[in-house]
């Protein structure tokens, strides 16, 4: 009876029935009652609770977790500012703080009226075309102060989003530089009639001699993990695409999901048919909501096809269908381990591994996760055969990579390269100058200084998911560690203690430095840090949380020693200002109602 | 599948053998010999959070807790470079939350603080993050008082594991994590949590207390004044 | 140990403390007597020097409740070549840092005004009088501290080992039965 008496149960049961009442769907039906109601309302929660038959502290649990969910009613327009460094050098910052004034409205609040509310997220994807903002999860790029000017008005004004002017909206694909995958020509479909014609055993043995590697980060052999899955026993087999791309400075994968998404969808389909997979799910990083609508219509015309759906192309026992899954805000989810669990509707946790997904992934059955380019890539190798892959890069890295370049260059975008191409090539080919230096495979990748420009993209050199930021010799490099580590503890999912906690101290010590308050004592404690992180946490993220700043330290160690500006230990806090409650509060200000922070030492 | 050999593995050079599927610190501990650990309880499935199980396991970090045993492998527990990583985890948990033992109940029976006894932490060395947690004392004959929650989640998996009841969930994420309850009013006096729950004597830390316990044992009797807890087989934590 | 020792200055006081660390420190009873062979009191509650000069070791009790705190502190950090954080209170901010999750504002309104019986309660605002900070500190927050001893108080025997251990060029380490933070 709880539907007609509970008021949302209007808009929450067609989610509810969209979803089959599926607890597994969770996030999804939160991100959809969001959607409607622009908050997740603690009444809505006790329908959900009662509809799924889950405690409502575990609805609550899941919707703390992810940033783009609210318990809390948000302004009606939710602008979020993207701040990687890329952002941050293109001036997002002052834009931001210029529509926080123009809106009364102080960035983190919501206004008064409810009307706004105004925040930074991590980064969107967009540093080709930055600087970049959210509103109401859709991307806006390419901010100048007169978009900003017009932004704010349209938000005064009360203009529906749907109603702002569409080149507001316009997103390019910036394709620099074609090879083998972006070239473009792709028949829907072809890639599995090679499959069905050489046969599934002979496909899988194609992939293994085409030494594909994945390109999502880890870089594991494509053909052993479908081999893997396709090995392990299971009441079913599922097979999930990683396009939660939260690697800041990584956009490619955008880029494939606009313009190539039947070769990645044919790519999910051949691993089906390899693994005995019926079912397979793209999780879409809750950033890229706005290619939803494409990414389905792109679905259904495969299914019209014969490429998805029951009986596909004619083979009676070849049954397979995709559903997109959106993220809500956390970059941790593009984790393996944890983006099934995110899959699974609960918080993006990382599990213990072993077992890996390969035999306990979704739902604990047997899951090949692998990155968008990974599967567009395996279509190649359908088509043209594992030695012809295989010849392309170098010995040890077969096949091409696509780079999303960003940063100071004057032609950002999507390069797409055969492995081995130097640093030096990509930075002479997207027209950078003065490169101070080159962070790769993104926040918790490497950051390379000039010296390091001959060295090769490769796993057995550089090994990137993607990423590509160029600095020029005017660049702060402490600021750049200091963002990503701000980035880091931001996104730690809070499951173990040294990242959880280390990552927020980490910030602590680099702010202290930055308002020139460091020490080598300081200097010392963050290079301890560093250690523990990388070697007691539980995942990728704690492990390379520390990569920027002792890179930076390494390479860059000027940026540091001028922060190191006190001889001695001093407060990270300003004493002076600890006392300034207490003089507002008796009116003081005679010299005994003020502190020195740096107190001269005799 | 020889009686005469079974699995084993060396533990700071003492053999330690093992079965079919039990971890490390699992192993250790039927051996009787202690690895730190906070988030691990015999009696639940291992979780992997708190770290101060690390230990070096043929070379390689990593948490004994929930890093199966193999047959030869050689473990290093008790280890100053070890040790000193779990000491800094140690106080990283101490300036997380707001720990101030003289007013505490747990104290001499709390874990946390009988392992920072054993590691001989002296201070928590870090910045303190001073969090604001307020404490819910809505139950009638139970107190919590997040302040000194470490996030193990051991009681929200006695409560849904055990007690059928998932009284207790984790919510928010990366440092703004923290302990919710199963209500609406977000009050433990709302939900059906009761004294014979599991989950009420769970917690290594002080966090579910019952009420009307004034520092029922006297200082010098409490678990970890009589001897350390490397010497204490678990459970026998008094006042839990 | 045949050759004269030079006498080790040792100079202690208390903060944001309750005197509590000092009686403990005094609980070494005759070893106090073995204690002033080998050391000199400088500026401390024991002797009433005002001021510390140049010393071996400075003992903080109590935490940093308000600028006089660190004024204090300060000045012992700059003339002790060995700085002891002594007690609770010192180590982590104690029983006076449990006001922390309240703001300062809140707390004065309290005190001075809430209050019942107070007719037109004021803040002192006498210059004489130290402003409180906005959060009490342990003072590792603010200067650089060399040695700990926990506990609320430390036993006697505690903070005679600490000092044994140092006077004898041992990193002191308390071990079971002498470390504890209650
Ligand atoms: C913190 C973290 C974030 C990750 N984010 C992504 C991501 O956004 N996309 C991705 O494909 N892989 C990501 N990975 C790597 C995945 O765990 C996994 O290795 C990958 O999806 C496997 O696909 P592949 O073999 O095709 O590369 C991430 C890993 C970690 C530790
Ligand atoms: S390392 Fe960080 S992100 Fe990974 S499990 Fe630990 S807290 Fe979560
Ligand atoms: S929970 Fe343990 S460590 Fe924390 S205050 Fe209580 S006794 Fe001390
Ligand atoms: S309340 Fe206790 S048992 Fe529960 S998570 Fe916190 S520390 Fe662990
Ligand atoms: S006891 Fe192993 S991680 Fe907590």
């Amino acid at each position: 009876m709880v539907n007609q008496t509970n008021p949302h149960a209007a808009y929450l049961d067609p989610i509810l029935a969209r979803h089959r009442h599926n607890p597994a769907d969770l996030l999804q039906i939160l991100i959809a009652a969001q959607e409607a109601h622009g908050h997740i309302h603690t009444d809505a929660i006790d329908h959900l609770s009662a509809a799924l038959d889950l405690p409502r502290a575990k609805i609550e649990g899941v919707a703390g977790f992810y940033s783009f969910l609210h318990l809390k009613p948000q302004g009606q327009y939710r602008v979020l500012f993207s701040d990687n460094i890329t952002d941050r050098m293109l001036g997002n910052m002052e834009l931001m703080n210029s529509l926080c004034s123009q809106l009364w409205v102080e960035a983190g609040k919501v206004s008064e009226d409810g009307l706004v509310s105004i925040n930074t997220t991590s980064c969107t994807g967009m540093c080709d075309q930055g600087p970049a903002l959210l509103v109401n999860n859709i991307a806006i790029n390419r901010l100048t102060q007169e978009r900003i000017n017009a932004i704010a008005e349209l938000i005064r004004e009360r203009v529906p989003v749907s109603a702002w002017p569409a080149e507001f909206f316009a997103i390019e694909d910036n394709i620099r530089r074609r090879d083998i995958l972006l070239d473009g020509h792709f028949q829907s479909g072809s890639a599995l009639a090679a499959l069905l014609q050489r046969g599934s055993d002979a496909t899988l043995n194609e992939i293994k001699a085409s030494k594909l590697r994945g390109r999502g980060g880890a870089g594991f052999s494509t053909g052993m993990k479908w081999e893997f899955c396709r090995n392990a026993t299971g009441d079913a087999h599922y097979v999930v695409c990683n396009a939660d791309e939260g690697e800041p400075g990584t956009f490619k994968d955008r880029v494939l999901l606009n313009g190539y998404a039947d070769r990645v969808f044919e790519g999910m389909t051949l691993c089906a048919r390899i693994i005995g997979a019926k079912q397979g799910f793209l999780y879409l990083r809750g950033e890229y909501r706005y290619l939803l609508e494409h990414l389905k219509a792109v679905l259904q015309h495969r299914r019209q096809q014969n490429l998805l759906g029951k009986g596909i192309l004619g083979q009676a026992d070849f049954d397979f269908d995709i559903e997109i899954h959106l993220g809500a805000g956390a970059y941790v989810c593009g984790e393996e381990s944890a983006l099934i669990e995110s899959l699974e509707g609960k918080r993006g946790t990382p599990r213990n591994r072993p077992p890996f997904p390969v035999t306990h992934g979704y739902l604990n059955q047997p899951t090949v996760v692998n990155n968008v380019e990974t599967f567009a890539a395996t279509t190649l190798i359908a088509e043209n055969g594992g030695a012809w892959y295989a010849g392309i890069g170098t010995e040890t890295s077969s096949g091409t990579k696509i780079l999303s370049v960003s940063g100071d260059c004057e032609r950002p975008g999507l390069y797409e390269y055969p492995f081995g191409v130097t640093i030096a090539q990509v930075l002479a080919d997207c027209g950078a100058h003065n490169t101070q230096a080159v962070q790769v495979s993104g926040a918790s990748g490497v950051c390379l200084a000039p010296n390091e420009f001959q060295r090769r993209i490769a796993f057995d050199d550089i090994p990137t998911a993607g990423a590509f930021m160029v600095f020029d010799k005017t660049r702060d490099m402490f600021e750049v560690a200091r963002n990503f580590i701000h980035f880091f503890a931001h996104e730690s999912c809070g499951f173990c203690t040294p990242c959880r906690v280390g990552t927020s101290l980490l910030c602590n010590m680099m702010d202290k430095l930055a308002g020139g308050h460091g020490s080598p004592y300081d200097f010392a404690e963050i290079e301890k840090l560093n250690v523990l992180l990388q070697s007691t946490s539980h995942c990728g993220l704690g492990h390379s949380a520390c990569n920027p700043v002792l890179d930076t330290i390494a390479k860059f160690r000027p940026a540091y020693d001028k922060r190191l500006a006190q001889k001695d230990f001093i407060p990270a806090f300003d004493l002076d200002r600890a006392l300034s409650q207490a003089r507002q509060m008796t009116g003081r200000d005679d010299t005994g109602a003020h502190l020195e922070r740096n107190h001269e030492q005799s | 599948m020889s009686k005469a050999n079974p699995p084993s593995f060396t533990l700071d050079g003492k053999t330690i053998p093992f079965g079919e599927g039990q971890t490390i610190i699992q192993a250790a501990m039927d051996a009787g010999v202690y690895i730190p650990h906070l988030c691990f309880n015999p009696e639940f499935k291992p979780h992997g959070s708190c770290k101060l199980c690390t230990v070096k396991a043929d070379g390689r970090q990593t948490a004994s807790c929930t890093q199966q045993a193999k047959d030869g492998m050689v473990v290093e527990s008790d280890i100053k470079e070890i040790n000193d990583e779990r000491r800094a985890l140690l106080q990283m948990l101490f300036v997380e939350g707001n720990h101030f033992c003289p007013s505490c109940e747990k104290s001499g029976n709390c874990q946390l603080q009988a392992t920072a006894y054993e590691l001989d932490m002296m201070s928590p060395h870090f910045d303190h993050f001073f969090p604001d947690r307020p404490l819910d004392a809505s139950h009638p004959d139970y107190l919590l008082d997040f302040n000194r929650c470490i996030l193990c989640s051991l009681c929200v998996r006695a409560s849904r594991d055990v007690d059928g009841k998932n009284v207790f969930a984790l919510s928010g994420r990366g440092i703004k994590s923290h302990l919710i309850v199963n209500a609406k009013s977000g009050h433990l006096a709302d939900t059906d949590f009761s004294g014979d729950d599991k989950a009420a004597h769970v917690c290594p830390v002080g966090v579910i207390l019952k009420k009307r316990v004034g520092f029922a044992t006297p200082i010098g009797q409490r678990s970890f004044d009589e001897q350390p807890i490397s010497a204490t087989p678990h459970p026998v934590v008094k006042g839990a | 140990m045949t050759a004269p020792i030079k006498k080790l200055k040792v100079a202690t006081t208390s903060l944001a403390g309750c005197f509590g660390c000092h009686m403990s420190f005094l609980d070494i009873d005759e070893r106090l007597l073995d204690l002033v062979q080998l050391v000199e009191f400088d500026r401390s509650p024991l002797t009433d020097i005002k001021t510390c000069g140049p010393c071996d070791i400075g003992i903080i009790e109590g935490g940093l409740c308000n600028a006089e705190n660190v004024h204090v502190l300060r000045e012992f950090r700059a003339n002790c070549t060995i700085l002891i954080a002594m007690g609770a209170c010192s180590v982590n901010g104690g029983l006076p840092a449990q006001r922390n999750h309240l703001s300062l504002p809140v707390i004065l309104e309290e005190v001075y005004h809430a209050q019942h019986g107070l007719v037109d309660g004021f803040i002192p605002n006498d210059p004489e009088l130290p402003l409180p900070l906005d959060k009490v500190h342990p003072i590792h927050e603010v200067v650089k501290v060399d040695y700990f001893i926990p506990g609320c108080p430390p036993s006697g025997d505690a903070i005679w080992k600490v000092l044994t251990d140092l006077l004898a060029g041992r990193q002191p380490e308390l071990g079971h039965g002498l470390i504890h933070y209650d």
